[in-house]
C-alpha cells in the first residue's frame, strides 16, 4: 500500500562549468518536460541536480540521449499546511521511527499548502511512508506531479 | 678520474669486458634455470662467446622477466651472501626486486665515486642528499658514493623544503644531489623565503637524475644555484644510480667496464652501429647477486665511442629524451598508465573511461586522473561521490606512491576534448622547462 506514494525523482550529474545547467533546461524544454520540483546540491567541482518532473521516463531518455549521466531514485512527498511547525511535525515522526533523511526539499503550492519531498536512506522508504500515513500526514500521490 | 680504467684504451676495455662477460654468462647459465633455457633456445652456450661481438647472440631480459621471477628467482647467489635488497614500486603486486652482495656494494660505491669525481667531490665537501632514502636506490646510492670519496653526507631525503634550506645554509653544503624537479622547487622556495643565493649558500655542484630534464631546466638549475650540473643516469635493475655520469665536457660516460651498453632497434632487435638512435640495452658483467644479460631499458638514446676531451675513453650516451613504452616519470617515480587503470578497476569494479593529465604545478609534476561518471558510477549524493574520489586517491597513493588528484567529469567530456583513444595528456613539455 505504501508503494502507491512512491515518486520517481531524477538526479543528474553536472560538472561545474559555465552553461551546463542551461543545456539541461534546454533539453527538458525541447522534450516538453515540465519541472514540478527541483533541488541542486553542489561540491567544489560538480553538482547534482534533482528533479521531479511530469514525465520521468520521457525526461530520462531525453537527458540520456543528450549525454547526461542520469539516475532515478524513489522518493515520497507530503503535503502540509503552510504554517510554523508543520515541517517539524513530519521530521519528528521520521526521527521517532529512527529513519535517516538523506535530503529534502520543498515548494509552496497554490493555496496555503506546502509540499515536501523526502529522500530517506535505502530500505526505509516503506517504513517512512507507513509511519507518516498512520500519523495522519497527507502523502502526495505521484499523479499530483505527473498529471 | 677515480679509476684509471676510465681512460683505458679500447683494446684493454674490450679485453676486460670479454673476460667478465664470459664469467657472467657462465655464472647465469649454470645457476639460473631461466637463463639456461633462454641460452638453449637461442642456441648458444657460454663457451661459444669468443669475442665481444658475440654479446649480440645472447637473449634479452625484460622487466617482465624480473617480475615473473619475483622476488629472488634470478639471483645467482644464496641469500646468505646478499647484504642489501632494493625494490621498485610494485605494479600489480609484483615489484621489481634487486639484490646486492658485499662485492656488488663495492661495485656500486666505485661507480658512484666515479660519478662524484666528475666534479672532484672529495674530503671537505658536504653533500646534501635530497634523493629519497628507502627502497628507491637513489638515496642510498648517492649516500654511499659520497662517503666513498670522503665527503660528508647530510642524508636529508626529500620533503620539508624549508628545513632543508636552513640546513644547507647552516651546514655550508657544497654539493647537492637530487631530482631536477625537487631541487628546482627548493630554489623557488628559497626565493620566496628571501634567501640570498650568493651569500647564503656555498653550493658548487649538483648531481641530478632519476627523471628526464630538458636543456632549459638544466640551465635554470645551474644558474639559479650557481652550480655545475652533473647528470647521473641509472636504473635499479642494473645497479641504481652510477650506471653513467656526465663529465665537465657534458658527455654522459657509461661505466662500461661494469655495464656493457648496446643500442638496438626496438622493433627488429638488431644491434645498431654507434651513433644511431635506438633502445639502450645493458649487460652487467661484474654483478653477483643479480647479474642481468642484455636488459632492455626502454630508454631511447645513442652512443658515442669517440674519446672525450676530459681524458675518459668510456663510451658516452646522450641524455635520454624518450622511452619506447608508455612509462611516465612523475616527480622521479615511475608510473605506467596500466597501474592507474588497475587501481580504477579495483576500486570501481569496472574500468571507467579515464584520462591521465600530467601538468606542472610550479616546478613539480602534478598528476590528475579524470574519470567519467557514468550511470554505474553515479551515486545520488555528493558525499558518496566525494568518498569515491578519496578512495581512489588513497589507493593510488598506497599502490603507486603518487599523489593523484582525482577529478570526476561528465561522460563524453574526454572524447570531446581529447579524442577517446588518448589516455595520457602530458602538458609538461609545453611549459618549455
Amino acid at each position: 500500500m505504501s508503494r502507491k506514494y512512491v515518486v520517481k525523482q531524477l538526479s543528474i550529474f553536472l560538472e561545474n562549468r559555465k552553461g551546463r545547467l542551461l543545456e539541461v533546461t534546454e533539453t527538458l524544454k525541447d522534450a516538453g518536460i515540465n519541472i514540478r520540483a527541483l533541488a541542486m546540491a553542489e561540491s567544489a567541482e560538480f553538482g547534482i541536480l534533482r528533479l521531479v518532473v511530469n514525465n520521468p521516463e520521457k525526461a530520462r531518455s531525453a537527458l540520456s540521449a543528450g549525454g547526461f549521466t542520469v539516475a532515478e531514485q524513489d522518493v515520497f512527498a507530503v503535503e502540509v499546511s503552510d504554517e510554523p511547525g508543520s515541517f517539524h511535525k513530519v521530521v519528528q515522526i521520521l526521527a521517532s521511527e529512527d529513519i535517516n533523511v538523506d535530503y529534502t526539499y520543498a515548494f509552496v503550492g497554490n493555496s496555503s499548502k506546502a509540499v515536501l519531498v523526502f529522500k530517506v536512506s535505502e530500505g526505509s522508504l516503506d517504513k517512512a511512508i507507513t509511519a507518516l500515513d498512520s500519523q495522519g500526514i497527507k502523502l502526495v500521490e505521484p499523479m499530483f506531479f505527473y498529471e | 678520474m677515480w679509476n684509471r680504467i676510465e681512460g683505458a684504451s679500447r683494446e684493454e676495455m674490450e679485453a676486460l669486458q670479454l673476460r667478465r662477460l664470459k664469467e657472467t654468462a657462465t655464472r647465469v647459465y649454470h645457476l639460473v634455470p631461466f637463463y639456461k633455457q633462454k641460452f638453449d633456445e637461442a642456441g648458444i652456450k657460454p663457451q661459444d662467446i669468443r669475442g665481444i661481438e658475440d654479446l649480440a647472440r645472447l637473449p634479452f631480459t625484460t622487466k617482465q622477466d624480473l617480475r615473473n621471477h619475483y622476488p629472488f628467482g634470478l639471483f645467482t647467489t644464496p641469500m646468505d651472501q646478499v647484504v642489501r635488497i632494493h625494490s621498485s614500486s610494485g605494479t600489480t603486486g609484483k615489484p621489481t626486486v634487486v639484490g646486492y652482495t658485499a662485492n656488488d656494494m663495492e661495485v656500486w660505491k666505485e661507480c658512484m665515486a666515479r660519478t662524484f669525481r666528475m666534479a672532484d667531490v672529495g674530503p671537505g665537501d658536504i653533500v646534501h642528499n635530497v634523493y629519497g632514502y628507502g627502497l628507491f636506490t637513489g638515496g642510498l646510492g648517492f649516500h654511499y658514493g659520497a662517503e666513498t670519496v670522503g665527503a660528508a653526507v647530510v642524508p636529508s631525503s626529500g620533503g620539508f623544503t624549508k628545513r632543508q634550506l636552513l640546513l644547507m645554509k647552516d651546514f655550508g653544503a657544497t654539493v647537492i644531489a637530487g631530482t631536477p624537479s625537487f631541487v628546482l622547487h627548493m630554489a623557488e622556495v628559497a626565493k620566496e623565503e628571501g634567501y640570498d643565493f650568493e651569500k647564503d649558500f656555498r653550493l658548487r655542484v649538483g648531481f641530478f637524475g632519476a627523471e628526464p630534464a630538458s636543456e632549459g631546466l638544466r640551465q635554470a638549475l645551474a644558474e639559479l644555484w650557481g652550480i655545475m650540473y652533473i647528470e647521473a643516469y641509472g636504473l635499479s635493475e642494473i645497479i641504481g644510480p652510477g650506471v653513467a655520469a656526465s663529465c665537465p665536457h657534458g658527455r654522459l660516460h657509461i661505466m662500461e667496464d661494469h655495464f656493457i651498453p648496446e643500442i638496438i632497434d626496438p622493433d627488429t632487435q638488431e644491434v645498431l652501429p654507434y651513433g644511431e638512435e635506438g633502445e639502450l640495452v645493458f649487460t652487467t658483467v661484474t654483478k653477483q647477486a643479480l647479474p642481468i644479460i642484455r636488459y632492455r631499458t626502454k630508454d631511447i638514446t645513442r652512443l658515442n665511442i669517440e674519446p672525450c676531451e676530459c681524458g675518459r675513453t668510456l663510451i658516452s650516451m646522450e641524455s635520454v629524451k624518450g622511452r619506447s613504452d608508455d612509462m611516465l616519470i612523475v616527480n622521479g617515480v615511475n608510473v605506467f598508465p596500466s597501474q592507474v587503470e588497475h587501481v580504477l578497476t579495483k576500486v570501481e569494479g569496472t574500468t571507467p573511461n579515464y584520462v591521465i593529465v600530467l601538468d606542472k604545478k610550479g616546478v613539480l609534476d602534478k598528476l590528475e586522473v579524470w574519470i567519467e561518471v557514468d550511470e554505474q558510477t553515479f551515486a545520488d549524493g555528493i558525499g558518496k561521490l566525494e568518498e569515491l574520489k578519496t578512495k581512489l586517491h588513497n589507493e593510488m597513493l598506497n599502490e603507486l606512491y603518487i599523489n593523484v588528484k582525482v577529478k570526476l567529469v561528465e561522460p563524453k567530456t574526454l572524447e570531446r576534448s581529447m579524442g577517446k583513444a588518448k589516455r595520457i595528456i602530458d602538458r609538461r613539455e609545453a611549459e618549455g622547462m
